[in-house]
């Protein structure tokens, strides 16, 4: 049965989740998300899997929440705090999670994944080092690249060239 | 401790919200947002069926698409801030010029 910090933590990240989609202010909901980030950080701590956990802490409620707030700021402050969106999408919106959530929801109860419970130990990290050096060593180079990669395509599509030629000329 | 399934419905629940995020909101950087809450609900299953089996590939894949991620979102900020340097807007109905 589900403890007390499992309960506490899931309403924690699905209450962050929606607050994240639907408060006004775009700053509020970048904070929003990074509770949704932690929160699933804190399961990884629930499932024994620290490494990931601080991972995911150091990765996204570190760098990529801030990153965003940083681009929300960014933006003009009448668009912040506009909403975008039409009624009758919505309501087909919420149709459609509906579906999903009861669908999905409704196989997984039905499947045999129900009774599976586990008293093993818990997977040692340094398992994981082991497999990114051996196993999945060509998937670690590539992730390398595409990093860098991306880093420097961002880069040279967030380049101004007009304010770059101003300076020079 | 918490069985499977208890993960698994959480993954979901992000997972609808996820989708709802994607459906209904113009704004692009809600919708980023939305994008993101769905990579986080697919990390928790990976995370959640590596820790029952018990096997290390699930944590394993999960630090790869963690890190794929970032890469994923340095793009689409940068590709936020090229639209809206172009539009001065962030709704994505406004970004037609690709459309044909």
């Amino acid at each position: 049965m589900a403890d007390v910090a499992f309960l506490a933590l899931s309403v924690i990240t699905i209450g962050s989740a929606i607050a994240a989609l639907e408060m006004r202010s775009l700053i509020y909901g970048s904070i929003a998300l990074m509770g949704t980030l932690g929160g699933v950080a804190g399961f990884f701590f629930l499932l024994d899997a620290p490494f990931v956990a601080l991972f995911q802490i150091a990765v996204y409620v570190g760098s990529i929440a801030v990153l965003i707030l940083f681009t929300v700021m960014l933006v003009k402050r009448e668009l912040i705090f506009k909403k975008i969106e039409d009624r009758r999408r919505k309501f087909a919106g919420i149709g459609l999670m509906l579906i999903v959530m009861v669908s999905l929801g409704a196989v997984f109860l039905d499947s045999g994944i129900k009774t599976i419970t586990t008293d093993e130990p818990q997977v040692n990290f340094r398992d994981i080092g082991t497999d990114f050096v051996t196993y999945y060593w060509p998937a670690l180079i590539l992730m390398g690249l595409i990093l860098a990669g991306s880093v420097t395509g961002a880069l040279v599509l967030a380049r101004r060239e007009d304010v770059e030629n101003e300076r020079t000329s | 401790m918490s069985e499977l399934v208890d993960f698994t419905l959480v993954s979901v629940a992000l997972l609808g919200i996820g989708i709802y995020g994607l459906a209904v909101k113009r704004n692009f950087i809600r919708m980023l947002f939305a994008v993101e809450i769905i990579i986080n609900a697919a990390n928790l299953n990976l995370v959640a069926f590596g820790r029952f089996l018990p096997h290390s590939g699930g944590q394993t894949l999960a630090l790869f698409s963690i890190a794929i991620a970032a890469a994923e979102v340095a793009v689409g900020l940068s590709l936020i801030i090229v639209a809206y340097r172009m539009y001065q807007n962030v709704d994505i109905a406004d970004f037609r010029s690709l459309k044909g």
